[in-house]
């Protein structure tokens, strides 16, 4: 299972990053080196064997219904690279 | 000043007490340390200012005869850990000047412990990396060099901002956090202590994530005493994340008997990888030595699928990344850079506020998670990944640890592995797995490379059973009686 | 089963509906910022809900009781061991870059659904699944010109998504199927339906084909918050594919929105092909196990449901299914009317609270809890119709009375001197009076019995209304010797 250039600007499209055709070019390359690595997993038997997620041997733990957070909606947009009014703001989205 | 930086943890902590030195002034001479240290790049903040006003803080509990267990103690915090009114950057160009308005789990307890924040110290961007290359703010320096060589070295990583300035004395100890190996193999690049606890008994709460079900926080320290004292004041039980374990805290420092008489020790054969380098095994075969020597019994032990763990990890890291990292998309913090519209926005951001090794990571997790590869790559390595720790279940119902190199080499030189990513990878070959099984880990200074660099042996516990690890390697750290110094420490 | 005539022949809708509900919880489903509605922008947010960085969800015991409890009220299984995945896209008002959602193991499974359908059958619905999730946030296109606000406030707000088979064949069937959801989660208590304020929120898959053909391509039109425009978008959808595939086209499988002032459903910009949610299990939790006898625990609580409380009110009180289904239709009805019913005669209890009651309710802008006459009133009014101590148009009077005054019906009748007459002698004396002054009519009468009800009337009139109608009737009808 090889990547095609098709294939980087597709996964890169989906992740959100902007890449050039000469990076798309160098990327080919690198992610079929990472994959060929990856691809010594297909000779392990893993028939009837469950994924592991986790390695903690827990289940979930699950926390009351009680309101202990949030109202502090200055902290929430302090670090924001544009705001107002309590709102983030962002290029107009339209639908 | 020197006799004041080259103090162990526990030596300071004693000399507190005793008012033998003050806090501030034991404060003082790691800033000076830092500044003498700034060629090293393992600080990309210095909270100079807020170290003295903590240190006075201290002083005023220690007069009092009150304070905790690192009352006075100056350390430097991995910038991966949010730090509240401090900026945190996870040594990414993404996060700008992001300053939290909250403190992580960790960190709050130490400050709690009355531990005083130096700074915050670099690392690989986001955690990836294996040499500390990757970050925004430059690569880290390792203050060790070669015999008659003044090429720069990586201290490894991504904690190589907390190794080296640890190896170098500008600061007492550091939080670090490990991933694949990111605790432990600095550690043994830069001749310090490195301990990764097991998965869950570090609280995951305002740690910036790069793997969620691999990440973990833990020290890097002088000693393994230190070790024990920083890992008490970081671990906790923490309700706000669902991954924390509740477990009672013991007093590790309690465990260092330096009895380890009966202690089933396994050898794990499968680490024995093809052309491990012969000071390597010799080292490997010198701790199975001490620990006989100690009184432990030594077991040939077998785990079948080490080979698969770091082509899994390369898989389930990335996969968990690319989700983790998609927060960074310049809407409620960090860098924003403009584009027509809103994907235009994300991509552009995002194109610049990601270094190289990030943005190949979260398109080979983005590729593995995606319609049609799911089942071949992710969830195939989550099959492997259950295999791995059955060969880990498997193998401790026979021995109590395991004993291991670190890495299959002493650090290499700033440049040297960069354009070549598998190779960089194979940093972690002997660490990886631990992760994968959540298991706690150790790596300690043990030997010296022909061409004079430190090299580390690790030490693979039980889960939830640091005790008998940190007890384990009190005794090899004293057997193998590490007096090395690097070239390039504060004075 | 109702077709679409078309051009070339008829063709049948074929119709699956996800609903997202949301859930009554006081906090958030991982956080605990609270869920109110209306408040101040990002007022109602955490770091966790903002995703600041090293952030980490912790599960709201309560949402998943409710996601348990709406699972029995659909007759559905419930899954013992859940597990959340992340649902992975790039959105403003997506703060994490993942919805936390469930998709390989939700935590209910199959249910049915009965709705009636006007003529009185019943048609099943499968349900394929409910599945809890976070909501997203809020994004405002109208504030700046070039730029969209975003609000977080609704940002990890718990939904139930309720995932149903592509069972239903009309408009209509989808109508039923909404509101019938609607009742049942109102009755659980588990979300309060208000579709206005968008806590109860329909994506409508739509696709046509030829009756009994393979399923078609299917649109799906979002976010639908009123039972009225799913009805009409569906009509319209489903006419807009006819005509394409009729013209030779192909469908297109992509979402749509309905466009209420135009009345119409238009493509949202295509994005179907981009969109690969890569699902994967979120490491920052753990599969949620549930005992089986905390299961069993919610179903003990579980109140009468719709259904079954439809043939209770049919076999207890006799009334129809017509009558039955109103007061189902909101479980404040039915119980309303239980009490009603305890002052007096069920029939005439019902005919009062869907009658009169309701008239007023909806003519003053009330809603049955807020509903100035208490059902215990109601039902002494009904109870002094029901024992014959007043009649029922002067009952009417003693209605408006109550209104006015708030007073008790039978203080109001006391007062007012509104009781009944059924002293004979008294009414004898009436009947006599009117017969003696009235000659003409009393021989017109003979020709034509109908005419009695008017010596009715005079008599009614001379005595105030309070008279017994009936034993005037009876008297009127003996004095004048007619049948
Ligand atoms: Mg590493
Ligand atoms: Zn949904």
């Amino acid at each position: 299972m090889a990547i095609d250039q098709a294939t980087v600007r597709k996964v890169a499209n989906l992740a959100r990053i902007r890449v050039s055709d000469e990076q798309v070019a160098n990327l080919e390359g690198e992610l079929n080196q990472i994959l060929e690595f990856v691809e010594q997993l297909s000779e392990v038997n893993t028939d009837g064997v469950a994924p592991l997620t986790s390695a903690v041997e827990m289940t979930q733990p699950l926390r009351a219904d009680v309101v202990n957070d949030g109202g502090y909606a200055d902290q929430i947009v302090k670090n924001a690279p544009a705001s107002d009014d309590g709102f983030f703001l962002v290029p107009k989205v339209i639908e | 000043m020197s006799d004041l930086t080259n103090l162990t943890l526990s030596d300071a902590r004693q000399k507190l007490r005793n008012k033998d030195i003050t806090a501030v002034e034991l404060a003082e001479a790691h800033i000076d340390a830092m500044a003498q240290t700034k060629g090293l790049n393992a600080y990309i903040l210095n909270t100079e200012e807020k170290a003295i006003k903590m240190a006075k803080a201290s002083d005023a509990k220690l007069a009092k005869g009150e304070g905790g267990i690192l009352e006075g103690i100056p350390v430097g915090v991995k910038d991966l850990f949010c730090t509240k009114d401090v900026r945190t950057t996870a040594s990414s160009k993404i996060l700008g000047d992001f300053t939290p308005t909250y403190e992580s789990t960790v960190t709050a307890n130490m400050w709690a412990d009355g531990a005083v924040l130096l700074g915050k110290l670099n690392c690989d961007e986001f955690a990836m990396g294996s040499s500390n290359e990757t970050s925004f703010f430059g690569a880290v320096v390792n203050p060790w060099q070669r015999q008659g060589d003044d090429a720069q070295l990586v201290p490894g990583g991504s904690s190589g901002g907390s190794a080296s300035a640890v190896a170098a004395r500008a600061c007492i100890a550091a939080t670090a956090t490990d991933t694949g190996g990111s605790i432990r193999q600095p550690a043994a690049f830069t001749g310090t202590v490195g301990l990764k606890p097991t998965y869950g008994r570090c609280s995951r709460w305002g740690t910036v994530a790069f793997a969620s079900s691999l990440d973990q926080a833990g020290p890097i320290t002088r000693s393994v005493r230190d070790a024990a004292i920083m890992l008490e004041s970081m671990a906790s039980y923490d309700v706000k994340d669902s991954t924390s374990v509740n477990v009672a805290v013991p007093a590790y420092e309690k465990a260092l008997t330096g009895d380890i008489k009966g202690l089933k020790i396994g050898i794990p054969k499968e680490f024995q990888v093809d052309g491990m380098p012969a000071e390597i095994q010799a080292l490997w075969e010198q701790g199975i030595e001490w620990l006989k020597a100690a009184g432990a019994e030594i077991h040939q032990v077998s785990l079948p699928h080490t080979k698969y763990a770091l082509p899994a990890y390369y898989i389930v890291a990335p996969a968990e990344a690319s989700s983790n990292l998609a927060r960074y998309d310049g809407v409620r913090y960090g860098l924003r850079v403009a584009g027509d519209n809103i994907d235009e926005q994300y991509s552009n951001s995002r194109a610049e506020g990601f270094g190289e090794e990030v943005q190949r990571r979260i398109l080979i997790g983005t590729y593995v998670l995606s319609a049609g590869y799911y089942d071949a790559y992710y969830k195939k390595a989550q099959r492997v990944r259950t295999l791995i720790k059955q060969d880990f279940d498997k193998a401790y119902a026979k021995v109590d640890l395991m004993l291991t190199p670190t890495t299959p080499t002493a650090a290499f030189g700033i440049g040297e592995n960069i354009g070549d990513p598998l190779t960089m990878y194979l940093n972690d070959i002997f660490t990886v797995s631990v992760n994968m099984a959540g298991l706690p880990g150790i790596s300690i200074p043990a030997g010296i490379s022909a061409n004079g660099l430190p090299l580390g042996l690790q030490l693979i516990g039980k889960p939830f059973d640091e005790e008998t690890l940190l007890r384990t390697a009190d005794v090899m750290e004293q057997a193998a009686n590490f007096t090395a110094l690097p070239q390039l420490m504060a004075k | 089963m109702s077709l679409i005539q078309g051009a070339t022949g008829e063709w049948e809708i074929v119709l699956g509906l996800e609903i997202h509900a949301q859930i009554t919880s006081k906090s958030k489903l991982m956080s605990g910022a609270s869920t109110e509605f209306g408040a101040e922008p990002n007022s109602q947010v955490s770091l966790v809900d903002a995703a600041m960085p090293g952030m980490l969800p912790v599960v709201n015991e309560f949402c998943y009781e409710q996601a348990v409890l709406t699972g029995l009220g659909l007759n559905a299984e419930i899954n013992l061991v859940s597990i959340f995945d992340r649902k992975n896209y790039f959105y403003p008002d997506l703060p994490q870059g993942y919805q936390i959602s469930q998709f390989t193991d939700p935590i209910v499974g199959k249910g049915i659904v009965k709705i009636e359908l006007p003529d009185g059958s019943f048609h099943d619905v499968g349900i394929e699944r409910l599945h809890l999730e976070q909501d997203a946030g809020k994004s405002i296109h109208d504030l700046y010109p070039s730029q969209s606000c975003v609000d977080l406030n609704r940002s990890g707000v718990a939904l139930m998504e309720i995932v149903s088979d592509p069972d239903m064949r009309t408009a209509e069937h989808a109508k039923l199927y909404v509101s019938k959801i609607r009742t049942i989660l109102r009755y659980l208590g588990t979300c309060d339906g208000n579709m206005e304020q968008g806590s109860l929120r329909a994506d409508v898959n739509v696709s046509v084909r030829r009756p009994g053909a393979e399923l078609g391509t299917r649109c799906e039109i979002k976010n639908m918050n009123s039972i009225r425009n799913i009805g009409m978008a569906i009509e319209y959808e489903a006419r807009r594919q006819v005509d394409i595939i009729e013209d030779g086209g192909t469908i297109a499988q992509e979402t749509r929105l309905w466009d209420v002032a135009k009345g119409e459903t238009r493509s949202m910009r295509s994005k179907e092909e981009a969109h690969d949610y890569r699902y994967f299990p979120d490491p920052d939790l753990l599969p949620v196990v549930l005992e089986q006898s905390w299961v069993d625990e919610i179903k003990a609580r579980i109140p009468e449901l719709p259904d079954a409380k439809h043939l209770r009110l049919m076999s207890q009180y006799g009334l129809n299914s017509y009558d039955a289904n109103i007061l189902i239709a909101d479980p404040e009805n039915a119980d309303y009317f239980e009490i009603v019913a305890k002052g007096g005669d069920a029939k005439l209890a019902v005919n009062w609270v869907t009658g009169d009651l309701f008239g007023m309710l909806n003519k003053r802008g009330f809603t049955i809890e807020t509903s100035p006459i208490k059902a215990e009133a109601l039902g002494e009014l009904v109870g002094l119709i029901t024992d014959k101590t007043i009649s029922n148009k002067i009952a009417k009077q003693v209605f408006e009375f109550m209104l006015e005054t708030g007073n008790a019906p039978a203080k109001i009748v006391e007062e007012k001197g509104l009781k009944q007459v059924t002293d004979t002698g008294a009414i004898e004396k009436a009947v006599d009076e009117v017969i003696a002054a009235n000659p003409d009519k009393v021989e017109q009468v003979k020709q034509k019995p109908k005419m009695a009800g008017w010596f009715v009337g005079q008599v009614m009139q001379a005595t105030g209304g309070k008279a017994n109608p009936q034993a005037v009737s009876d008297l009127i009808k003996a004095k004048l010797g007619i049948e």
